[in-house]
């Protein structure tokens, strides 16, 4: 018999970055909120220099992650294929415990664009027709950038931004990305110092004709302090960054920017290694009653709640309405249901420069320190004419250079024995990358399902992940792959190596490419192809709410995480203006 | 301004340093030279608890072959890399506590879906070393710690190329390659990790490559260009190199 534990108004499932911004907003309405976190508590204790400053124990053992033995996913390429689990992770890094990504992120916070959030009117107006692949699913978000941009701008405060502004209320500002949406305020902080590779880039790219600007960057430039009162000190550059927690109280995170205030409130709780096994259906076909977890001494517990908001990792929301039998099932063959559709990732790439001329001392690393073009964003040039949709931002970033990730050695030279070391010791700290990062559109035949073969501990299957490069995509990476040559013959460095994917390459999980995992669970207007409508309310259960990057039709050229936080306040926002007085359907189905 | 043109004089240098050292007024101890109440073994004082003895000389002449000592700086042996081995096999990584082990295991798996084996790390190097001391019992009459060295090295790169051959176990084959990328992986892992995880002696590693470990502290370096960092590495024990 499952323990039963005393009805509250809200439960949160997850205690990332979503969980605590949405702990902030259902307490300050009132409400009486629990937040269930499957892993570890993590507080500043954890963060103590110098314990993040340990490679082996997060760069390449990965200590802030899931563990695949009980969360894990298989992947495949196509139907065709028997998918296989990702034993350990290669290909992508799902943070656990408390903070969740937002503790190891990186820490480079963008906002979508407006074309970006509304790619199909975008496609609808520019591309001739017949122009996109049949199999190319493209749909809008269902919000607009104008009715985001007050939720970007309050969580760009949160997390104390540092950057420069390049499109203030419409006017284009020197030195910022005048690609972006307009701003109604210039970033809270300035940028980051400049790195040599910065200079190096900014130099290069301003010749080619380019509008270089610096990253914007959540790890803060200076001391601040947020609304919520949490105080961040200036990144010291440790380069112990993304997949480490922050040592110095200068990156962004739900500890830094939001946990210590949240925890102050009464009518907020949280219990970690509270593992969610389903979400509870009400016999009314219309409501969710709660969640039944197993919690650290292995109990059945069942948490009765009058709203549920699932706030994990997008992989983890989906398989949890997918185990819970909430929403229809995305079936690629008769292009029919819903959850699992339109899973998308991201389009990476780079090259890695030797430069004996140079010392970059590599260690002196921020995640957040960079400099950035989007001169090739997808609304930024004609990308029909080079024969796809989509666009990509280019950049580099100084390090990180872990002793044991940032050795280089010449290709084709020894991995071991005397001539390795002589070749080590000879160049580090002479390399610097230039990296891709670009949109995926999604596909009919890229989606997320139950694994038939794969099961975890507790005997549900894993989820299984279907996904492939198609051939819009990798033109757009080609393309950017020659815009980045550019950039290196401008360069002009002793030597340098390409990583590139290109048409025809299939999707290759046994490498890090990026933990961007998006949709699955997506937004949009029409019930028949998304989980949730604009309001982030699940189109089936009007109580429950689903949070996170599972949430994008497809997926964008930038980094997630400030669109995931604006379209949390975006839902939160609505829920307290208008669902709390009279709960039920914020859209109707028709 | 970036300061491409800076020379280095002593009052900059001692100025630099002050500001630099993270741990400053902190209390975490980088003052002591660090480690003085425990000192890292001699590796040959050191008795494994993993690796048999067989197992345990192998590993100790294979080590010395991958990252020998030379001029560049110390190398395995003199670092304690095969302490980290014997320490991580016999400890959750060896077992593959955090790794999804569940059957069924394919056989012939493309290489696009990564490590499809059903051998822990434990498991991997028990097999592979048999199997390796096999190959040169067969090969050459001799167990591997007692082959010269050119002889250890070309025993090591038909490892690395895939040319031997290990017999099946259980019905399972382990690419020869397979054991070699483990081998190389973890011993770099063992030369470069922090030292309290039993390599990197003194570390030595960190030395060799110019890295500052747990230094962690540069606000002041971020825009002084092309200038090579002055201060040696600091352990996350507060060692300092």
């Amino acid at each position: 018999m499952p323990i039963n534990k005393q009805p509250v108004d809200v439960v949160i499932i997850g205690l990332g970055w979503t969980g605590s911004l949405i702990g902030m907003e259902m307490t300050d309405a009132g409400l009486d909120v629990v937040a269930l976190e499957r892993g570890a508590d993590r507080t500043k204790e954890d963060f103590l220099y110098p314990k993040p400053a340990d490679e082996l124990k997060y760069g390449v053992r990965l200590g802030m992650m899931q563990s695949p033995r009980t969360d894990g996913v298989t992947i495949r390429r196509n139907g065709g294929e028997t998918a296989l689990p990702q034993r350990q992770w290669t290909t992508f890094h799902p943070g656990n415990g408390v903070g969740g990504c937002g503790a190891h992120w990186t820490g480079v916070l963008y906002r979508a664009t407006p074309t970006e959030l509304s790619m199909k009117s975008f496609a609808d107006a520019t591309f001739s027709p017949g122009f996109l692949p049949e199999n190319m699913v493209m749909q809008d978000y269902g919000v607009t950038y104008d009715e985001l941009e007050p939720h970007f701008d309050l969580f760009e405060r949160i997390a104390g931004l540092s950057g420069q502004a390049g499109n203030l209320n419409g006017e284009i500002i020197d030195g910022g990305n005048p690609f972006e949406g307009p701003r109604s305020n210039p970033f809270p902080l300035p940028p980051l110092p400049r790195t040599l590779t910065d200079t190096l880039f900014t130099e290069a790219t301003q010749s080619l004709g380019w509008h270089p600007y610096p990253y914007p960057s959540a790890n803060v430039s200076q001391a601040y302090t947020n609304p919520y009162g949490m105080q961040l000190g200036p990144c010291n550059f440790c380069g112990f960054c993304s997949n480490y927690g922050c040592l110095n109280y200068s990156k962004a995170s739900p500890q830094t920017c939001v946990l210590d205030a949240l925890k102050r409130r009464d009518n907020f709780s949280y219990r970690t290694q509270c593992d969610v096994r389903r979400i509870n259906k009400a016999g009314d076909g219309q409501t969710v009653t709660g969640v039944t977890y197993i919690d650290g001494d292995g109990n059945e517990v069942f948490q009765p709640a009058k709203m549920v908001f699932l706030c994990s990792f997008t992989l983890s929301n989906v398989r949890l309405l997918l185990l819970s039998g909430i929403g229809q099932p995305y079936d690629p063959i008769s292009n029919t249901g819903v959850v699992g559709r339109n899973f998308t990732y991201q389009i990476t790439g780079s090259v890695d420069m030797y430069f004996e001329r140079h010392q970059f001392n590599p260690f002196i690393s921020a995640g957040g320190s960079g400099q950035v073009i989007d001169d090739f964003a997808p609304d930024a040039f004609d990308t029909e004419q080079h024969g796809f949709i989509g666009g990509s931002y280019i950049y580099t970033t100084q390090g990180p250079g872990g002793a044991i990730g940032g050795t280089r050695v010449p290709p084709g030279s020894p991995s071991w024995g005397s001539e390795w070391k002589r070749n080590a010791q000879r160049e580090y700290g002479h390399h610097m990358m230039i990296g891709t990062t670009g949109s995926n559109m999604a596909y009919r035949d890229c989606y997320l399902d139950l694994d038939p073969n794969y099961r975890d501990p507790h005997g549900d299957p894993l989820l299984r992940m279907t996904y492939d490069w198609k051939e819009n995509d990798m033109r757009m990476t080609m393309f950017m792959a020659d815009r980045i040559r550019e950039i290196v013959d401008e360069l002009g460095p002793d030597y340098h190596t390409e990583s590139f994917h290109k048409v025809g390459d299939q999707f290759d999980p046994s490498h890090y490419q990026s933990t961007h995992l998006t949709g699955g669970a997506v937004m949009g207007t029409d019930p028949q192809t998304s989980v949730v409508n604009r309001y982030l309310q699940h189109w089936d259960a009007h109580n429950l709410f689903v949070m996170g990057a599972s949430n994008f039709p497809q997926n964008m050229m930038h980094n997630p995480t400030g669109t995931v936080a604006a379209l949390t306040f975006w839902s939160v926002r609505k829920i307290r203006e208008s669902y709390l007085a009279n709960p039920g359907p914020l859209m109707s189905r028709s | 301004m970036p300061k491409n043109d800076f020379q280095p004089d002593r009052r900059a240098l001692l100025k630099g340093s002050l500001l630099m050292l993270p741990a400053m007024g902190t209390g975490i101890g980088l003052i002591a030279t660090a480690g003085a109440d425990e000192a890292p073994p001699h590796i040959d004082d050191y008795t494994p608890t993993f690796f048999s003895t067989e197992e345990w000389q192998f590993i100790l002449a294979a080590t010395d072959r991958l990252i020998p000592e030379d001029e560049t700086g110390a190398g395995a042996l003199g670092t304690n890399v095969p302490i980290f081995l014997d320490l991580q096999l016999g400890s959750e990584y060896g077992s593959a506590d955090n790794w999804y082990m569940e059957g069924p295991f394919p056989k012939g798996a493309p290489a696009a879906f990564g490590y499809q084996l059903p051998f822990t790390p434990a498991d991997l190097y028990r097999y592979g070393i048999a199997a390796t001391r096999r190959y040169c019992q067969d090969t050459y009459q001799a167990d591997f710690p007692e082959l010269e060295a050119k002889r250890q090295i070309e025993v090591l790169s038909g490892l690395e190329n895939g040319d031997i051959h290990f017999a099946p176990q259980q019905g399972r084959e382990l690419p020869s390659a397979t054991f070699f990328s483990f081998l190389l992986k973890n011993t770099k892992e063992g030369y470069f990790a922090d030292p309290q995880y039993g390599g990197n002696k003194h570390m030595g590693g960190w030395k060799m490559l110019g890295f500052t470990g747990a230094r962690a502290s540069f606000r002041e370096w971020v825009d002084q260009y092309d200038r090579p960092y002055p201060l040696g590495p600091v352990s996350l024990s507060g060692e300092r190199g």
